[in-house]
């Protein structure tokens, strides 16, 4: 369903992403992850078509994204639902407002069915209770439930998670967790989810991808990635400080430096 | 020696590059002005935060600056014994240079530097973004009304605030410093023309409002969406505008009254 092949990408002089290429099966949630700054946001930017790539492709239900006219851009777009790592929540409209907000733009639907549709959502979950709300007054976890009511407020056959767990209490984490896996089949998503938590994107992703540096350096189900032979895997999915990823930052040796003077 | 020239060079390449990319959003906005139109409701909440908020700031400005266009008047004018001329001077000042200018610059510290925090936040915080994701396109839906909003509102405060300093000149002139109020009201009506006066102003009028609205959003748009970017581009919008209305105040005033 969304293909990428031979991406390269820069910033500036840095390469994001060196030759990458990966294949996101349909209705099964992927995993995206790699240590913060190795580009994630930025690859769901190039997907989405917000990015353009220096070279390489991305098919999107078998369309290259980077080739379609805005208008076929925008109509692909609401097949894909986007959760912002922040939320993106529009700051001047309720929760209600926010959810409604694509249905209304893009559809015909009269009132009352809009207010079926987005209290379906909002029931989905779980916050039916929140919806006259203002998003300055939604705790972390709770806005990343309305921005992923919102992001499948327009029945998207895909769906885009950046971060979905930075920052959240355990108990949120759980929440997300088991939304993000009950969503993807109850709706027959097909997922991506991006992110630096071990843990908790091991336990939901059917398939894995580990970056680093513009790479890909393993890749495979959680289960495979744990047995992994290589040490920089071992060093992510274990979490150590120390590894093939030095915890120091490249700099010149540390006593010549202290007796410098 | 080399490396200065090198810096001039890039300077002037980025502000070239800057203003195709400013031009580029201004055709983005104009072509955005049948979707304006079909959602009504979204020009109107503008027109009310751009420029109903704005409207105290106006009027209460364009009164005292009017008042106190009646005392120097009324002490210039004496010397000559000219007191009832009062009338056409404040509303020829006003009309012509004060309303325009004063007006405008009040806009851009009020109004315009609040667009471009907003539009700024909204980018840093991704609402931006997350519309495009939506296929909505933040162009058409968030800065196109904002600028019509701007471009509507601002000859319209203009003219306020030229109809307020008149009431201020007459509130100094004639009754704190008893000019007659007959010769002042018709010394004003006489004495003033409609085109040269009035439609020179509101044309200058226009010119501002496009001027600030297209540097408030786009300074907004283009910011650095961190919070010191926002800061500088928030600075930029007050700055670049003051200078566009200085600079074209100059070049219409020459135009319309001048250089013939
Ligand atoms: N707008 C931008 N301009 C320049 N560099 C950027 C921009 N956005 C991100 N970067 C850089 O690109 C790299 C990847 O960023 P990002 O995709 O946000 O990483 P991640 O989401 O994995 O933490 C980072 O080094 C970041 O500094
Ligand atoms: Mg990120």
């Amino acid at each position: 369903m969304i293909s990428i092949r031979n991406l390269t990408f820069s910033r500036g002089n840095r390469k994001i992403f060196d030759n990458i290429s990966m294949q996101i099966m349909p209705h099964k949630i992927t995993a995206i992850m790699g240590p913060s700054g190795t580009g994630k946001t930025t690859l769901l930017k190039l997907i989405g078509g917000q990015l353009k790539p220096d070279s390489g492709t991305i098919l999107v239900n078998d369309q290259e994204i980077h080739q379609l006219s805005r208008r076929a851009l925008y109509e692909l777009r609401k097949k894909m639902g986007m959760l912002f790592q922040s939320g993106a929540l529009l700051s001047d409209m309720s929760v209600y407002d926010n959810i409604a907000f694509p249905i209304r733009e893009h559809t015909k639907l009269t009132k009352s069915m809009i207010r079926t549709v987005v209290l379906m959502k909002l029931n989905a979950v779980g916050l039916r209770g929140a919806r006259d709300l203002m998003p300055s007054e939604l705790s972390g976890g709770m806005a990343r439930r309305i921005a992923m009511a919102r992001a499948l407020a327009l029945d998207p056959e895909m769906i885009l998670y950046d971060e979905p767990f930075t920052g959240q209490d355990p108990i949120s984490l759980a929440v997300l967790v088991k939304l993000i896996k009950t969503l993807n089949q109850t709706l027959h998503l097909t997922s991506i989810v991006v992110s630096h938590d071990v843990e908790e994107t091991a336990s939901i992703a059917d398939y894995i991808y580990l970056m680093s540096e513009g790479k890909i350096v393993g890749q495979g189900s959680p289960e495979e990635l744990t047995q992994s032979d290589s040490e920089w895997v071992q060093q992510f999915m274990q979490g150590q400080a120390d590894g093939p990823v030095p915890f120091h930052y490249p700099a010149d040796d540390f006593s010549e430096e202290l007796f410098a003077l | 020696m080399i490396i200065f020239f090198q810096h001039i060079g890039q300077a002037c390449l980025k502000s070239i590059e800057k203003l195709g990319r400013a031009s580029l959003f201004f055709i983005a906005i104009i072509s955005s002005i049948g979707y304006v139109l079909l959602r009504p409701n979204l020009l109107i909440k503008q027109l009310f935060s751009v420029g109903v908020l704005t409207f105290w700031l106006i009027a209460i400005s364009g009164l005292f600056v009017g008042m106190v266009l009646g005392l120097q008047g009324v002490y210039t004018l004496s010397t000559f014994g000219a007191e009832s001329s009062l009338g056409i001077m404040v509303a020829a000042s006003l009309v012509r240079e004060l309303g325009p200018v004063v007006g405008a610059l009040l806009f851009a510290g009020r109004a315009g530097s609040a667009l471009t925090a907003e539009i700024g936040l909204m980018k840093a915080t991704e609402q931006l973004s997350g519309m495009e994701m939506m296929a909505i396109d933040p162009l058409k839906y968030i800065i196109a009304p904002r600028f019509f909003a701007g471009f509507i509102s601002l000859p319209l405060l203009v003219a306020i605030f030229s109809a307020m300093g008149i009431i201020g000149g007459y509130l100094a002139g004639v009754e704190l410093l008893h000019v007659d109020s007959g010769a002042y009201w018709s010394q004003m009506q006489a004495s003033i023309d409609f085109d040269a006066d009035i439609v020179n102003g509101m044309i200058k009028s226009i010119i501002f409002a496009w001027l600030v609205s297209w540097i408030a959003l786009f300074e907004g748009y283009d910011a650095v969406p961190t919070s010191a970017g926002i800061s500088r581009a928030t600075t930029r919008t007050v700055v670049n505008s003051s200078f566009a209305i200085l600079i074209f105040d100059f070049l219409l005033t020459a135009l319309m009254f001048g250089v013939a």
